[in-house]
């Protein structure tokens, strides 16, 4: 191998794993993992039929602490509203009743996936007030385009 | 004006007397105008849905939008790819490997056309008529008409028979040189199909075993998660299938088009090699922000994905210094002087020039992309369709167009005017710009939060998604630009066929000569069982236990439902 050519590998080599211990260190000692829970739900169609999904809905479990159980279908979301004070760290668990759909809401790292037949969970702490928007972002159909809902932060008055 | 050859007014004239045979040409021609033909519908395509969804048109009501997106997805990436790719190996197999393909490898190769035309007419016939509205992607549990995954698995395995053409030849001539290394052009050809071969497996597997059965009603219930993983399976796998006859061209072609020689028979192939080993068991890439998979392995994947840095940065040395040893021996001096010397005026070299420029921010924004954390902020966003833009759609697609400049004209035995040379270079530059326009911008309004794969809409008017608008005219702005580019390939492609004067000399096929320097090969790199032993390995290791979890965690299974 040229000489030059040795230079530039290791120099690539070297960021290279530089990178990837970073991501390495922000995964394991961080907690910051994308979501990947194995729990799964009834047969799809009959998700409505069984806890936790019969009650969709939003949750104070704890001080500044909520639980999200969300369930989407085309074209829209249960709940489609969100409201919680700001600061509050919210747990969502979110499922299908039909076909893949997604959850994204911009400008947070919220960005799920979501499959029938499994239960996707994220916990995210919204800090800033205002009224986010939520998005479906996997196309599921004629009206994916349209299938939104929004969580409003509001400002403590403390 | 008299319309001269451009190649007899270069320095280096091929003096190869190398014409095709009849039959290949009919071969390689069926291939290349069955790929320009899915060019003109799928880029139709992309223009009307970019027009829609920026607000600018309203479609008639027989015509969806993701009717549209589906037809551009599955046309331009797995059809225009497929067909010109296959095309463009036979061609340099026939050139490098004794100057015609085996009569085996013809019957081949006619079997494998015909069986992926019958499966893209299908499939694309079932699209128009908006009965596999699903995108390319067609993700279970949403059920398209059984015919469509009837079609899908003709392409696939059609596309096995053209691999086992490559083969046939390949084998072939190793009979007939014992103890020698193949030439550089059907190495790179065989590796890429054994990648093909490999990652297809997974797309093969859930057509056949899972969505064939339950769209023709046979079983109930599917498995959407193991799906998906089948599917990513071939993805990401894909994209390498795309890019590497690519790289074939600039490592093997287009040495000899700015004259000069290919340094080293070595690095090339462990390149291809190393893209064999790292393209499949990294799947999971795409599935970073799903349920049922669990971080321990999309965190491996995401290390094995790195991994294809190192062929990049190879890839990236070898043919920069190629341009460099070039420009040098003509005399170039200083540091950058032999820029000056290369070969600018010749579309051959421009395109796939303005191709490698492209792939420079390509390549960062895919490894933002795989960034096991980053992928959150921008997974599913327009994001992702901008970096593919750059990858796919510019960097393959422009080289795609440098080949067919003068690929058909040496089939059809036509002469490359200068006309169609320079018309070659202000479509390449309009293609530049109107990536730069689309793509670009994509990644921006991505990062702002716009999703992907998404019909225009306002969401109820929430400023997020108002602060995007701007941007969507940029893009269509772009895809405006980028039409304009596709028809003038067109009128390249037609005019070549059948118009550009007749010729008696043969026209040029470049193929690199090895610099004198340039050493043997070892052995081992041609040792292919090897090389598939590894990929089959890395792939069990990535796969194994996640697969097995698949079906341990396993819900009831998805019946099939229609939304569109
Ligand atoms: C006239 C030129 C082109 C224009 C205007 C264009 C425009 C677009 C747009 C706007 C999208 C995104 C639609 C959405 O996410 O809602 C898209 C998707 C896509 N484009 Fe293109 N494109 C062009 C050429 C190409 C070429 C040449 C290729 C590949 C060879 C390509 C491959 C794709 C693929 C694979 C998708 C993704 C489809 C999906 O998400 O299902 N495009 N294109
Ligand atoms: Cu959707
Ligand atoms: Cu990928």
């Amino acid at each position: 191998m040229p000489r030059y050519e040795k230079i530039w590998m290791i120099f690539g080599f070297a960021s290279l794993i530089l990178f990837l211990a970073i991501l390495g260190i922000m995964a394991a000692f961080m907690g910051l993992n994308p979501p990947d829970s194995l729990r799964t739900t009834v047969a799809p169609e009959k998700v409505e039929t069984a806890p936790p999904f019969d009650q969709p809905g939003v949750y104070q479990i704890g001080p500044k602490e909520y639980r999200v159980v969300m369930l989407s279908y085309v074209f829209g979301y249960n709940p489609g509203t969100i409201t919680i004070p700001q600061g509050s760290t919210v747990h969502f668990e979110a499922t299908s009743r039909d076909v893949i759909h997604g959850v994204y809401v911009p400008g947070t790292n919220i960005n799920l996936m979501l499959i029938p037949g499994h239960i996707t969970e994220f916990t995210q702490t919204f800090n800033k007030p205002g009224e986010y928007l939520y998005l479906c972002h996997e196309y599921c159909g004629v009206g994916h385009h349209l299938m939104q809902g929004r969580i409003i932060v509001e400002p403590s008055t403390t | 004006m008299a319309e001269t050859a451009v190649y007899d007014r270069k320095a280096n004239i091929d003096s190869s007397s190398f014409r095709f045979q009849p039959e290949d040409k009919r071969l390689i021609l069926a291939h290349l105008s069955f790929a320009f033909g899915a060019l003109l519908i799928g880029t139709i395509a992309g223009l009307l849905q970019t027009l829609q969804r920026a607000g600018w048109i309203t479609l008639p009501p027989q015509i969806g939008y993701y009717q549209l997106l589906t037809a551009h997805g599955v046309l331009l990436a797995l059809v225009f790819t497929t067909f010109f790719i296959v095309g463009y190996f036979y061609s340099g197999l026939a050139r490098t490997l004794g100057g015609e393909l085996n009569p085996r490898a013809r019957v081949l190769g006619w079997i494998g056309f015909y069986m992926m035309s019958v499966g893209v007419i299908i499939a694309t016939a079932l699209i128009l008529v908006n009965e596999a509205t699903v995108l390319y992607t067609f993700y279970a549990p949403m059920e398209a008409s059984p015919w469509f995954y009837v079609g899908a698995a003709l392409l696939v395995v059609g596309s096995w028979f053209s691999a086992f053409a490559v083969f046939s030849s390949y084998l072939r001539w190793r009979r007939e040189h014992k103890g020698e290394s193949s030439p550089l052009f059907a190495f790179m050809a065989v590796a890429t199909m054994i990648l093909w071969l490999h990652a297809t497996l997974g797309v093969a597997v859930e057509v056949v075993f899972q969505l064939i059965p339950w769209s023709f009603g046979w079983v109930d219930r599917i498995n959407v998660s193991l799906s998906r993983t089948l599917f990513w399976y071939f993805g990401h796998a894909l994209v390498y299938f795309w890019l590497l006859p690519a790289y074939v061209y600039w490592y093997v072609n287009i040495p000899k088009i700015v004259g000069g020689k290919i340094f080293s028979n070595s690095l090339p192939r462990l390149t291809f090699l190393l893209f064999i080993l790292f393209s499949i068991p990294v799947g999971f890439h795409h599935q970073l922000n799903e349920p049922g998979i669990t971080s321990f392995w999309k965190f491996l994947q995401v290390i094995l994905t790195m991994m294809v840095v190192v062929p990049s940065l190879l890839t990236a040395f070898s043919i920069l210094a190629t341009f460099e040893l070039a420009g040098r021996a003509k005399g170039a001096k200083g540091l950058f002087g032999w820029i000056k010397k290369l070969p600018w005026k010749d579309a051959r070299f421009f395109s796939p020039v303005m191709a490698m420029l492209i792939f420079v921010p390509a390549g960062a924004g895919g490894i933002i992309l795989a960034s096991y954390q980053l992928n959150q902020t921008v997974h599913n966003t327009w994001f992702v369709t901008g970096h593919f833009h750059m990858t796919l759609a510019s960097t393959v697609v422009l080289t795609f167009f440098g080949i067919a400049i003068w690929l058909i004209p040496s089939l059809t035995g036509r002469k490359l005017t200068r006309n169609m040379n320079r018309l070659g270079i202000v479509q390449a530059i309009l293609w530049g710009v109107g990536m730069i326009f689309l793509s670009g911008t994509m990644h921006i309004v991505g990062l702002m939060g716009a999703p992907r794969r998404s019909a225009y809409a306002t969401y109820g008017n929430h400023e997020v998604a108002m602060a995007w608008l701007p941007y969507y005219d940029i893009i269509a702005i772009g895809a405006v630009f980028l039409f304009v580019g596709s028809l003038i390939e067109l009128y390249i492609f037609l005019h070549l066929m059948f118009v550009a004067p007749k010729t008696n000399e043969p026209v040029q096929y470049p193929i690199g000569d090895m610099a004198e320097t340039a050493k043997e090969p070892p052995r081992i790199l041609e040792r292919w069982s090897v090389w598939i032993g590894l990929s089959l390995t890395l792939s069990i290791i990535a796969y194994t236990i996640p697969f097995i979890s698949l079906f341990e965690h396993a819900p009831p299974g998805s019946l099939p439902i229609r939304t569109w």
